[in-house]
């Protein structure tokens, strides 16, 4: 399989990445040759494997629920490129 | 004095026998990055930073922490741009572990790749890092400024992370000890995610020894962390046995073929026959998927970034874009603040889990996986450990791979299937090329079986002189 520049430019829209015509350009070519490279486990027969997305055998990992210390709301706005009172201030998302 | 030469074991025999303090050590480390840190760039924000966190005790060894691990009121960047000033408003566990076992940590971080996503250091927003041994070449990556400042003597011991050889191949290419840790074994709570399901936190240090006391501090069951493993640590120091006999240790034949520099291979072989008039015994085996490992990882790897570092956004924390409105102020963002690398990546990884690629890349790289592990749990049923080269070469030159992104991936491709397993792997130091490059020994033991590697690595390093070698800055 490969990958054209439509595909990059779809895929960057998904990532919310905008890219300049000549970065476009170049990162296609990279991702080309790297997805080359990549297709080569296409030659593996995997059809009965069980695929691995965790090394670990404990699943459901869950806390008890019970109230605890949070962070003090000073310390989780300090880095805001953007606050208000007690809020994070973004663009406005409805008109 | 020069504290800032010795080994932490050595300097925490010295404050007990009341011969220094730990102040004299922070502030004979100060006047060595001071005078040698022009050079090697092993730190960040060098000039802007305190250089001790005050939480420092009086008997206590700084430890240097790479610039994705947070600690709480000392800047945390991840070397890129779009972390820029960010201030995290908590520890990371290991910072937590370090601070309660009496030791401290030094407030200016160690330059890495852009969110660890490299192979050199050349990644980083701050510019690459020098490597000691030879100041045009890399120091491997993307642990580069935690290693070159333990070769250069401008840290005493270090932390760094490991998502595909992070620590290892960059600990070879410095000439110093580097250990990944079994995944789970040490707490990533606090470490900014790269790959969740293969990231690991572990030291980089002067010796084996430094290691298992590092190991001794930041191993152990986290609830903050679901993938922390709930099991005892063993002390570490026990496993520091000078004595190998009868250890069964397998050689892969796929690690010993073309790619390999002729070079690294004949250094390798010697340490083999070393080991060998030590007592252990070596037998061929054979890992038949890893020619699979490196296309593997850059489809996991990529997509959990994509995933994780949706996260920058401008909104929080970090940079944000001047934009009309928000899904403009997310693209204009992130297309600032993310380098070259970090959006390559970023695409591999949403195109690989994108619909109608899934199947193909994403799953089909999670089944490879599992006979990747399986290749491993095989050969562990009848050996203690596996040793190969760290890398295939010794350090390259800066700007030798800048363009070929590929080419650059494949100098993990024998670190990668230890995190692909999740089992730990030691680098140490193994002797010299002959443009005076350090080459590093790689060790791999199954789960949870770090002292295995401790006993393998210490019994070759007191038999051996390398380790005690220095650059000359």
């Amino acid at each position: 399989m490969s990958i054209d520049k439509k595909t990059v430019e779809d895929v960057a829209h998904l990532a919310r990445i905008e890219l300049e015509a000549k970065e476009l350009e170049k990162l296609s070519k990279q991702l080309e040759h790297i997805l080359a490279f990549i297709d080569k486990l296409s030659v593996l027969d995997t059809g009965n494997i069980a695929p691995t997305s965790h090394i670990l055998p404990i699943s459901n990992v869950l806390r008890k629920d019970e109230p605890r210390k949070s962070l003090p709301i000073e310390k989780t706005l300090m880095n805001a490129p953007d606050k208000q009172g007690n809020f994070f201030v973004v663009p406005k998302v409805i008109e | 004095m020069e504290l800032y030469k010795l080994t932490a074991h050595e300097l925490l025999e010295k404050i007990k026998k009341k011969e220094t303090t730990s102040e004299q050590i922070v502030s004979d480390l100060t006047k060595r990055i001071k005078g040698v840190d022009v050079k090697v760039q092993a730190y960040v924000r060098a000039s802007s930073s305190t250089l001790l966190a005050p939480d420092s005790k009086p008997n206590g060894i700084p430890v240097s922490i790479k610039d994705n691990i947070c600690t709480d009121g000392y800047n945390t960047e991840c070397c890129s741009k779009i972390l820029q000033g960010f201030n995290p408003p908590y520890n990371a566990t290991v910072i937590s572990k370090i601070i309660s076992s009496g030791n401290s940590f030094l407030g200016i971080k160690c330059n890495m790749d852009e969110f660890a996503f490299g192979s050199s250091t050349e990644n980083s927003c701050f510019g690459p890092t020098h490597n000691p041994w030879d100041l045009n070449c890399v120091p491997g990556g993307s642990s580069g400024g935690s290693a070159a400042a333990v070769a250069a003597d401008e840290a005493i011991w270090a932390l760094g992370s490991d998502t595909g050889g992070s620590i290892r191949q960059p600990a070879s290419f410095c000439g110093v000890v580097g250990l990944k840790p079994t995944y789970g074994r040490v707490s990533r709570f606090g470490l900014i995610a790269f790959a969740s399901s293969l990231d690991q936190i572990g030291p980089l240090t002067k010796d084996v020894e430094d290691a298992a006391l590092l190991m001794n501090t930041i191993s152990g069951y986290d609830p903050q962390d679901s993938t922390s493993i709930n099991t005892p640590v063993p002390d570490y120091t026990k496993a520091l046995i000078n004595d190998v006999k009868g250890i069964k240790v397998g050689i892969p034949k796929e690690y010993f073929v073309e790619g390999l520099d002729p070079e690294v291979k004949k250094i390798i072989e010697e340490a083999i026959n070393k080991l060998k008039t030590l007592g252990a015994q070596f037998k061929e085996v054979s890992l038949p998927h890893s020619e699979y490992a490196v296309p593997v990882y850059y489809i996991i790897a990529t997509a959990e970034a994509s995933s994780n570092l949706a996260r920058f956004d401008g909104v929080q924390y970090g940079l944000r874009a001047k934009a009309e409105g928000l899904v403009d102020m997310y693209k204009k963002t992130r297309s600032l603040g993310f380098g070259d690398e970090a959006k390559r990546r970023i695409l591999l990884g949403t195109f690989a889990l994108s619909h109608g690629y899934y199947d193909a890349y994403y799953l089909r790289a999670l089944k490879v996986r599992t006979l990747i592990k399986q290749d491993f749990d095989h050969i562990f049923k009848d050996f203690d450990c596996i040793i190969t080269p760290t890398a295939p070469t010794s350090a390259f030159k800066i700007g030798e791979k800048v363009d070929d992104p590929l080419k650059m991936y494949l100098s993990d491709i024998y670190t990668i299937s230890v995190n692909l397993a999740g089992i730990p792997a030691i680098s140490v130091p193994c002797g010299f090329t002959k443009e005076g490059l350090p080459v590093g020994l790689q060790i791999l033991s199954k789960h949870l079986n770090e002292e295995m590697l401790f006993r393998l690595a210490y019994t070759y390093e007191q038999n051996t002189e390398w380790h005690k070698m220095k650059p000359k800055l």
